[in-house]
């Protein structure tokens, strides 16, 4: 079971405003293979490509080059909508996730069928999927199991995040990703969402791709660690060794990393004289 | 209560058109322009069958059916064609004025003494013919939509309404949702076409325009007097507004306004009637602030006797 491979992405490039002055090489070509049940923190600076190889997962970013493989599935060419039936998704923005005007037993009800055919002969919220729907949030410890009907735009950003967080796991996704999800909270709430990711991750026994801006982070969750930058993939750690990993290290790591980085620039900036 | 009662019976017919325009207007948060088309379709529709001694409820139905086809192209060239939601609209509505004129063969049909759907309660006065049909299709209308926006295909339907990119993470067919409802939308449009033009004895060529202002008016109107709601009371609101602001068009004749001056009138109301929540945004800003002068006065006077003791 473990060792199989969930995710391939094979030789992902991604440029934007191609063909103009201000073309951006976004991803240069992405080699990567991630197994059942791993949870991979993924960080780099602004601009290093992680939003945009998360996107290109996804599927909001039609891809210009190279292969994307889900559990077998080609499925490079294949829509947000399509996707979904396999990946769940927690954007950075709370409001992102959730349709505000709907309910939490709305919102609920909509992520347990994620994938699947919208049905003009069933209601949308059945009274049954209500206890399933409480017993859920209920793990949340955040009193939220008695809001069922409350309009999900008026609870705050954290409440909504966990919400989605848990919406992502309601019907068991073959990747679960996460975008910064927890970058538009205050640390304490942060804390508590970062907690619950890790729980639902272990307890569902989820696969799952999270990017952080926070090294803390990225060194504390998951089980593996990969570091972007300029739109590679520059560190790669996994197991014992990424255990213990210090924040020191770590930044020694990407400095060495983006070392290199310079150095290329600096030869092709040569070449070009 | 002559006016009371053919308010209401004009009333209950524009709020079928109201709840059409409702959909697209505050569930795809789109103003679409294609009501101004499929309101004289559904017209052109019911009055040339019926000329021809069709059967009116079937002939009602076609011109549902047409406004439906009507909101097909505009959904599609909305969503697969990607062209603005305003243009599209304005794209159908060009098209349809030549459909209109095919469909009727002529700029204005009279309905003098045909059967309409209004003729099965013949032993009653014709306003009150109105308001009996009315009231049964708005109430069945209602019950539908209630039960529509309720099912897992409603309920898809809402959400791409709210947050498109969050539906479509979802696995919700995105495009599809925004297609099902502007053909929702516009086959309501076009019923109440089709119903006033045999409530008014007559179909013409350009009784589509200006419509979507009085629609928007009605929906503004209920909002105005209540704020949020769910679908269902929602709706209801909406009839009531229809009908308030039949009344005070009614008035507005009543009181001698020329109305040839009517759609300038329409235009001027439904402007006051948006600017509504700014107003009273403002409104409650000036009581923040004038309460809060009166309060810094009080610190600068304590301040001042601080002063003073020392």
């Amino acid at each position: 079971m473990k060792n199989t491979p969930v995710l391939t992405i094979r030789d992902l490039h991604q440029y934007f405003e191609q063909g103009t002055i201000n073309e951006t090489h976004a991803l240069q070509g992405i080699n990567l293979t991630i197994t059942e049940g791993e949870f991979v923190t993924i960080i780099g600076g602004n601009g290093a490509g992680k939003s945009t190889l998360l996107n290109s997962i996804a599927g909001t970013l039609p891809i210009d080059t190279g292969q994307i493989v889900l559990d077998g599935k080609d499925i490079t060419y294949d829509s947000v909508t399509k996707r979904a039936r396999w990946i769940a998704r927690v954007f950075q923005d709370p409001k992102m996730g959730t349709a505000q005007r709907l309910s939490v037993a709305e919102n609920m009800a909509l992520a347990a069928k994620r994938g699947e055919h919208h049905s003009l002969f069933r209601f949308g919220t059945p009274r049954s999927a209500r206890p399933r729907f409480q017993a859920a949030l209920k793990r949340l410890n955040l009193g939220l199991e008695d809001r069922l009907d409350t309009e999900i735009g008026l609870l705050s950003g954290g409440q909504r995040q966990a919400i989605t967080l848990l919406m992502a796991t309601l019907q068991k996704p073959e990747m679960l990703l996460l975008d910064e999800h927890t970058a538009a909270l205050d640390p304490k709430t942060s804390a508590t969402v970062l907690h619950l990711t890790e729980q639902l991750v272990n307890e569902e026994d989820l696969t799952a791709l999270m990017i952080t801006h926070n090294m803390q982070d990225a060194i504390k969750y998951g089980n593996r660690l990969l570091m972007l930058d300029h739109g590679k993939i520059v560190v790669d750690i996994a197991g014992e060794e990424k255990k213990h990993l210090t924040v020191p290290q770590l930044l020694d790591l990407f400095n060495k990393a983006s070392q290199e980085e310079l150095t290329d620039d600096e030869l092709l900036l040569s070449a070009d004289k | 209560m002559d006016i009371l009662l053919s308010s209401i019976s004009q009333g209950l017919i524009w709020s079928i058109m109201a709840i059409g325009v409702y959909l697209t207007f505050r569930i795809l948060d789109i103003a679409d322009m294609t009501a101004e088309g499929a309101f004289p379709l559904g017209a052109a529709f019911a009055a040339s069958l019926i000329a021809n001694h069709a059967n009116p409820w079937l002939a009602t139905l076609v011109g549902m059916l047409g406004g439906m086809a009507a909101g097909l192209v505009s959904g599609l060239l909305y969503t697969r064609l990607r062209i603005p939601a305003l243009l599209t609209g304005i794209l159908t509505l060009t098209g349809l004025y030549s459909i209109n004129l095919r469909i009727m063969g002529k700029a204005n049909i009279a309905l003098l003494n045909q059967t309409t759907v209004f003729s099965a309660f013949a032993q009653f006065s014709s306003t009150m013919q109105v308001i009996i049909v009315g009231a049964l299709l708005v109430a069945v209308i209602m019950v539908l939509l209630v039960l529509f926006f309720n099912t897992e295909m409603g309920l898809a339907a809402r959400a791409v309404g709210d947050n498109p990119d969050m539906s479509a993470a979802n696995g919700v067919h995105v495009a599809n949702m925004q297609i099902v409802i502007y053909m929702i939308s516009n086959g309501l449009i076009a019923l109440a076409g089709a119903l006033m033009a045999q409530s008014n004895g007559y179909a013409d060529i350009s009784m589509g325009v200006g419509t979507i202002v009085i629609a928007l008016a009605a929906i503004i109107i209920g909002e105005v007097l209540v704020r949020n709601l769910t679908l269902g009371k929602r709706i209801l609101t909406i009839i009531i507004g229809a009908i308030i602001y039949r009344l005070i068009i009614a008035l507005v004749l009543w009181a001698g306004v020329d109305p040839n001056d009517l759609r300038l009138f329409y235009a001027a109301l439904l402007t006051v009637l948006l600017a509504v929540p700014l107003m009273r945004q403002l409104t409650k800003q000036y009581n923040r602030r004038r309460a809060n002068r009166i309060h810094i006065k009080s610190l600068n006077a304590q301040a001042a006797k601080e002063d003073k003791a020392k």
